[in-house]
């Protein structure tokens, strides 16, 4: 209990208080986050989710909240997993796909809420997106990309191949190339893989691309967008414009990226967590597939890789990177 | 620590104790530094997934798998002997193959077996709790390998395998056929660790592509650790050695996961794991040179 308290100070302390119009608990709830690693993007889905709970009343005194990242390792996930169901809390919540099927397979009572996993099914974390029943529910960020290749052919109308550097051994970016040629086919585009099992091979497997393709695109995968620059690079080399499924890649040098604010995905979790936490089931509570609404464009690097941006994309853009 | 993490830490810790018994076969039995063990267990999960969601029977998926983590040993062993690859170059080879064949035996890069029959179904009409039940199972798995390799390497083709690694040469003068103990070795070995993916993919409801990485880190940590506090001859007490290191190594990682007041957190843990192995190291270390000088103390007297 000692520990306990301890930590609602440090939570206190860290806190802003926001919570003086809300209404306040009597008992803190316990909210346990979990994600595989370390990494921007799941960074800020928790950063997100902590602004929701707070706008919602949970915070400081009102909330114990501990977050683990395995680093990494599925067999530290499964530790991590085996050591919140243990402590009971209120929810769990899962970041990326091994972490939730690790709190899924670790327990059938306790709400695990799952984020940032593109293919809950395949992953086997619900059967359904309507009514997953038992304890699970959460958010799918499968990327909108029938809308991502509109956005490129309103930059490229002529549009015939893109090419899509992806990480072959990353679950997430597997299913969303899958998609990607089902989506493309409808459309008349062809898809050329750029498959890049490494950071270090992204530079080769780009340029490869050149006289391949009209355009680059970059799915949200963590191999590609950590080696972001080396296909810039070869976008400014090439003449190729490259266009991004994650709104951060545009500062970073892409020319255009229809996307999610993972902070929004963690206020769109934070949503489900507090449904749970007033005392819905996981199990009635639809997945979704989270909102993406970011729009932005660079148009300096447009002009570095030899595009114009469409009055109609600059007119809606959220950002225009200066 | 709750009873729950605590079984977690036990059950994960016994599983990877396979993986310490097979590092020790290669790395200490046959001095055959072997990092084929990172590819092996994700082959030993991604085997036995891809067949049991194919319909298999677990057990038979689960012996599949075995055999194709002794395969993937007897390519690095191949790779060593045939045509002169150092070892570790060698089962880096490997490893690095195996990646790619683990992606293609499953298909994609994740394959979920939440719900699916494994090896444990049969004993879930019991009626014991899950978690009692996975800690049981696995415990009595790695007891039983535990005590058939320590029988085996005090056969005689086991002490075959010992002499191999101790001094090769004397052992071919002795006529043993070193080539065939490194084979049948390195296949033993990641065989074993083939089977801790398989079980760990069947406990933890999933097999994942990136599931092997750090393998060997973990092995070779059980195994130091397990030395330094166990000195013996004995191939029990060190096979046994091997499975409690790992198991110390588990309840490390759960202690840094426990441990927020310290003011420990997850992205720590590289560095315990790194402070726990140099530690088993240093230990013996001072402890023979203090021998060293007390029994040069003595002389002098």
């Amino acid at each position: 209990m000692k520990l306990r308290n301890f930590l609602a100070a440090a939570v206190t302390a860290a806190s802003f208080s926001l919570s003086a119009s809300m209404t306040v608990q009597a008992e803190p709830v316990y909210v346990a986050a979990t994600a595989i690693v370390e990494h921007p993007a799941l960074d800020a889905v928790r950063d997100g989710m902590k602004e929701t709970l707070s706008k919602h009343g949970y915070s400081g005194d009102n909330l114990k909240f501990t977050y683990e990242s395995a680093q990494g390792n599925p067999a530290i996930a499964a530790q991590i997993a085996r050591k919140m169901v243990g402590e009971a809390p209120d929810v769990i919540v899962a970041i990326s796909t091994p972490s939730a099927q690790s709190a899924v397979s670790a327990t059938q009572d306790i709400p695990v809420v799952f984020s940032a996993v593109t293919d809950p099914l395949s992953a086997k974390l619900v059967s359904n997106f309507d009514k997953p029943g038992k304890n699970v529910t959460g958010l799918s960020d499968m990327s909108p990309v029938q809308q991502h290749l509109e956005l490129i052919m309103e930059f490229l109308p002529n549009l015939e191949r893109v090419g899509v550097p992806y990480n072959p051994g990353e679950p997430n970016a597997v299913a969303l190339v899958e998609l990607l040629k089902i989506e493309a086919f409808k459309m008349g585009i062809e898809i050329v893989e750029a498959p890049s099992p490494k950071s270090s091979d992204v530079m080769v497997a780009s340029q490869k691309l050149i006289g391949k393709v009209d355009a680059i695109y970059c799915p949200t995968d963590n191999t590609i967008l950590t080696a972001l620059e080396s296909v810039v690079k070869v976008g400014i080399d090439g003449r190729l414009p490259v266009f991004a499924a994650e709104t951060n890649a545009v500062e970073r040098g892409a020319v255009a990226a229809l996307g999610f604010d993972y902070e929004d995905i963690g206020r769109q979790t934070g949503e489900v967590v507090v449904r749970i936490l007033k005392g819905e089931s996981a199990g009635d509570i639809a997945v979704r597939v989270a909102d993406g609404s970011e729009l932005h464009v660079n148009p300096k690097m447009a002009q570095r890789m030899g595009v114009e941006i469409p009055q109609s994309v600059l007119a809606r853009a959220t950002k225009v990177i200066q | 620590m709750s009873l729950f993490s605590f079984l977690g830490t036990l059950e994960i810790g016994l599983i990877f104790g396979l993986v310490a018994i097979g590092v020790y076969l290669t790395f200490r039995v046959l001095d055959f530094p072997d990092l084929t063990v990172d590819g092996s267990f994700t082959m030993g999960a991604a085997i036995a997934a891809a067949l049991i969601l194919a319909g298999v029977n677990a057990y038979v998926a689960t012996l599949c798998a075995v055999i194709g983590g002794a395969a993937a040993g007897m390519v690095t062993a191949w790779l060593n002997l045939r045509f002169n690859i150092l070892h570790l170059l060698a089962s880096i080879l490997t490893m690095t193959a195996l990646y790619t064949i683990n992606l293609r035996i499953m298909g994609k890069p994740n394959l979920a077996l939440i719900m699916e029959p494994t090896v444990l179904s049969p004993f879930e009409a019991l009626g014991l709790s899950n978690m009692y039940l996975k800690v049981i199972f696995v415990a009595v798995v790695v007891v039983l390998v535990g005590l058939a390799i320590a029988y085996f390497l005090n056969t005689q083709y086991g002490m075959g395998m010992r002499a191999t690694g101790a001094n090769p040469r004397m052992a071919q003068a002795n006529g043993i056929v070193i080539k065939q103990k490194i084979y049948a070795g390195l296949a033993l070995s990641n065989g074993l660790v083939a089977l801790a993916g398989a079980l760990f993919a069947q406990t933890n409801g999933f097999a994942d592509s990136t599931m092997g990485i750090g393998t060997i880190v973990v092995g070779l940590a059980a195994v130091i650790v397990g030395e330094s506090l166990f000195g013996s001859r004995s191939m029990l007490v060190i096979i046994f050695s091997c499975i409690i290191g790992s198991l110390l190594y588990r309840l490390a990682v759960s202690v840094a996961l426990n441990a927020d007041f310290l003011g420990f957190t997850t992205s720590d843990l590289n560095l315990i794991t790194a402070l726990l192995v140099a530690l088993a190291l240093i230990v013996p270390h001072i402890r023979r040179e203090q021998k060293a000088r007390k029994a040069a103390a003595g002389g002098e007297a």
